[in-house]
């Protein structure tokens, strides 16, 4: 049995955490072998919700899985599909259920993916949404009712350190913290050096912070996520570098350019911790993991 | 002001094709100043409707008339008249005056010309961008004039999302973030605390539809 | 092949250009199509989208605007604006179901009397070639 996520962030370890996107549709089965895979290596799993507004099994079906196979899982929450009812719905019988930690995020706009003509919700935003969190926990719900049973999550927020400007977000940062957020794992991380002076204007807010990382396979990928996935920025050195591997071994460099970074992040303590994103591949989290000297 | 645009010539043709005397009827205020629907917009489909039903052979009467507003009743009321000589009205409002020229002259058919788009304003000469949504509780003072609702892709209302690239939005690369810019305005206005006030969920509720204002 | 008609060619000229090179032409006693009427205007930026329609409702066969050579008109601009408009016009003109060659923009300096009278044989053999203006036979028929 894993430890609750908030005794992991209590313990001061180097925390780990990763994701798992859900399949299009109601075949369980390679997110049932990923979640086999990642439950005892990493501290806690992620479920996206939605991820990149395409269509997918929940988040919250993906938590309970989780918990069934006896691993840790983070509900992800965004604000666009769902209004204010259906989301403190959603956080009450996540909770009924076993599930303490969420992440709350805005959302990636419809545009950006399958069902270009569906309508964004958006009736709440993610700072709204965390307070929505500490409301519920009082024993009332945004209307102003009192609930049969209340919940206690664990809370997180997303946060940009490589956004130009940084000012906007950093200030909005300040604003999770103060709706709640108890930690944040980051967009990818690519620069360190931006990502030290980040942390410096972080640091004060007393959070917890992981830094994303994003496992790139070829230069082709990379300059994808550059041109289509909102809040990735890979520098064209990265691109480069991957470009540069010998042919079928780009996978590989990915995987050393991730592990490195990871363990530059815990040995000079840089932050928190990391929480690894391999989308779509899944089961490379556990190579990164060892090229990080994390296993 | 309203904004509008016109429709395709070929949906309008086919929109007026079982009458055989038109009246077109064109707006002075605001789809005059967007170039839509106003007394120079009027002749000129009016030439273009002659032209193409003598064409085709048809032979349509065309008339022409353009009221100073068609959102206001005693606007209408004068060409009420004229307009019984026809057998239908093309009107070239928005379609709160399209609805008004109905109701007045009911049970006249009363087509429109325009598709309306927006509250806006005039960016530069033949540019009109939207600016208000109508939202029923102005929050401009909190934003240092510049609106969240309308400019936000995301209508977000705590500062920009984590989309947004040198200061460009996630959902239009062309487009400014709404949140940069009010985060640069209120910079500018040494209001920057007012950046990080908390703004509660917006009250989707504020004007009911179709909403009504009255006056006591 | 259609019968023979004779042309009549509608030509929007400006005072400091085009109209200028009308009258060198005639000076220099060039020969030229004769089936052109000439509308003076100070300037082709006064010619509107309607004018060009109308003269097209009223029965001319093929349309010029004539204004100065880009860079050199009298008033900034308006020939810029005029081969907008003329640019516009041929669109609506495909639309409403004449063909868009019937209109056409030049830039003629006013030293340049041959161009004038090339513009004035090209728009009449063009009107030849297309054909009379289908609308004429109703306007013929309305009087």
């Amino acid at each position: 049995m894993p430890k609750p996520f908030r005794e992991v962030l209590d313990s001061g370890k180097f925390v780990v955490t990763s994701e798992i996107g859900p399949p299009k549709g109601t075949n369980l089965e390679e997110m049932t072998r990923n979640i086999d895979l990642l439950k005892d290596k990493v501290d806690a799993i992620n479920v996206t919700d939605n991820q990149s507004s395409a269509m997918r099994y929940p988040s919250l079906g993906g938590c309970l899985l989780i918990k069934d196979r006896g691993g840790e899982p983070i509900l992800q929450m965004t604000c666009r599909d769902r209004n204010r009812l259906a989301l403190q719905s959603d956080l009450l019988f996540a909770y009924s259920r076993g599930i303490r930690n969420v992440l709350c995020l805005t959302g990636d706009s419809i545009p950006v993916g399958d069902h270009k003509e569906a309508k964004g919700v958006f009736d709440l935003d993610s700072v709204q949404l965390l307070r929505t969190v500490r409301t519920l926990e009082s024993g009332k719900d945004l209307g102003g009712n009192d609930l049969n049973g209340a919940v206690k999550f664990c809370t997180g927020a997303v946060v940009t350190p490589e956004a130009h400007p940084i000012e906007p977000q950093m200030h909005k940062f300040k604003k999770k913290v103060a709706a709640g957020a108890e930690f944040f794992q980051t967009q990818a991380v690519y620069d360190l050096n931006n990502f030290r002076t980040f942390m410096q204007h972080a640091r004060p807010s007393n959070v917890k912070i992981f830094a994303g990382i994003v496992l790139l396979v070829s230069a082709k990928m990379a300059q994808y996520m550059n041109a289509n996935v909102p809040g990735i920025f890979v520098p064209q050195e990265l691109i480069d570098e991957l470009a540069g591997a010998e042919k079928g071994k780009a996978l590989q460099k990915g995987v050393e350019i991730a592990g490195h970074m990871i363990k530059t992040i815990k040995d000079e303590r840089i932050c928190d911790g990391v929480h690894i994103m391999a989308i779509g591949k899944e089961k490379v989290v556990v190579d990164i993991l060892a090229a990080a000297g994390l296993l | 002001m309203i904004v509008g645009d016109r429709k395709p010539f070929d949906e309008i043709k086919d929109n007026i094709r079982d009458y055989k005397k038109i009246l077109i009827l064109g707006c002075g205020t605001c789809v005059s100043v967007c170039q839509a629907g106003g007394e120079k917009e009027v002749e000129l489909l009016a030439s273009e409707l002659r032209i193409a039903n003598k064409l085709a052979g048809k032979d349509v009467e065309i008339g022409q008339a353009t009221i100073k507003r068609q959102c206001d009743k005693e606007f209408i009321e004068p060409i009420v008249e004229k307009a019984k000589q026809y057998d239908a009205v093309l009107s070239m409002a928005c379609g709160a005056g399209v609805q008004l020229v109905a109701d007045v002259m009911e049970p006249k058919p009363v087509i429109p010309a325009l598709n309306t788009d927006f509250i806006g304003i005039t960016e530069s000469p033949g540019t009109w961008v939207e600016r208000c949504q109508a939202c029923g509780n102005c929050l401009l003072e909190k934003t240092g004039g510049i609106c969240p609702i309308t400019r936000c892709a995301k209508g977000l209302l705590n500062g920009p999302c984590g989309g947004t690239k040198d200061g460009m939005c996630e959902v239009d690369t062309k487009k400014p973030c709404a949140w940069t810019l009010i985060y640069q305005r209120l910079e500018k206005q040494g209001k920057l605390d007012i950046f990080d006030e908390y703004n509660p969920p917006r009250n989707f509720q504020a004007v009911v539809m179709p909403g009504k204002v009255t006056k006591s | 092949m259609v019968e023979a008609f004779e042309p009549k060619v509608v030509a929007f000229c400006c005072h400091y250009c085009a109209y200028s090179a009308a009258d060198l032409a005639g000076s220099m006693r060039l020969e030229y199509s004769p089936n052109v009427r000439i509308v003076k205007l100070m300037c082709t930026g006064r010619v509107d989208i309607i004018h060009l329609l109308k003269a097209f409702e009223d029965g001319a066969d093929t349309v010029f605007v004539a204004g100065c050579e880009e860079g050199a008109c009298h008033f900034l601009e308006g020939n810029m604006k005029a081969k907008q408009r003329v640019a516009q016009t041929r669109k609506l003109l495909k639309e409403i179901g004449l063909e868009p060659e019937r209109l056409e923009m030049f830039h003629i300096s006013a030293s340049n009397a041959p161009l004038f009278a090339a513009a004035c044989n090209e728009m009449t053999e063009r009107a030849r070639k297309l054909g009379p203006n289908p609308l004429r036979k109703e306007i013929v028929k309305a009087k």
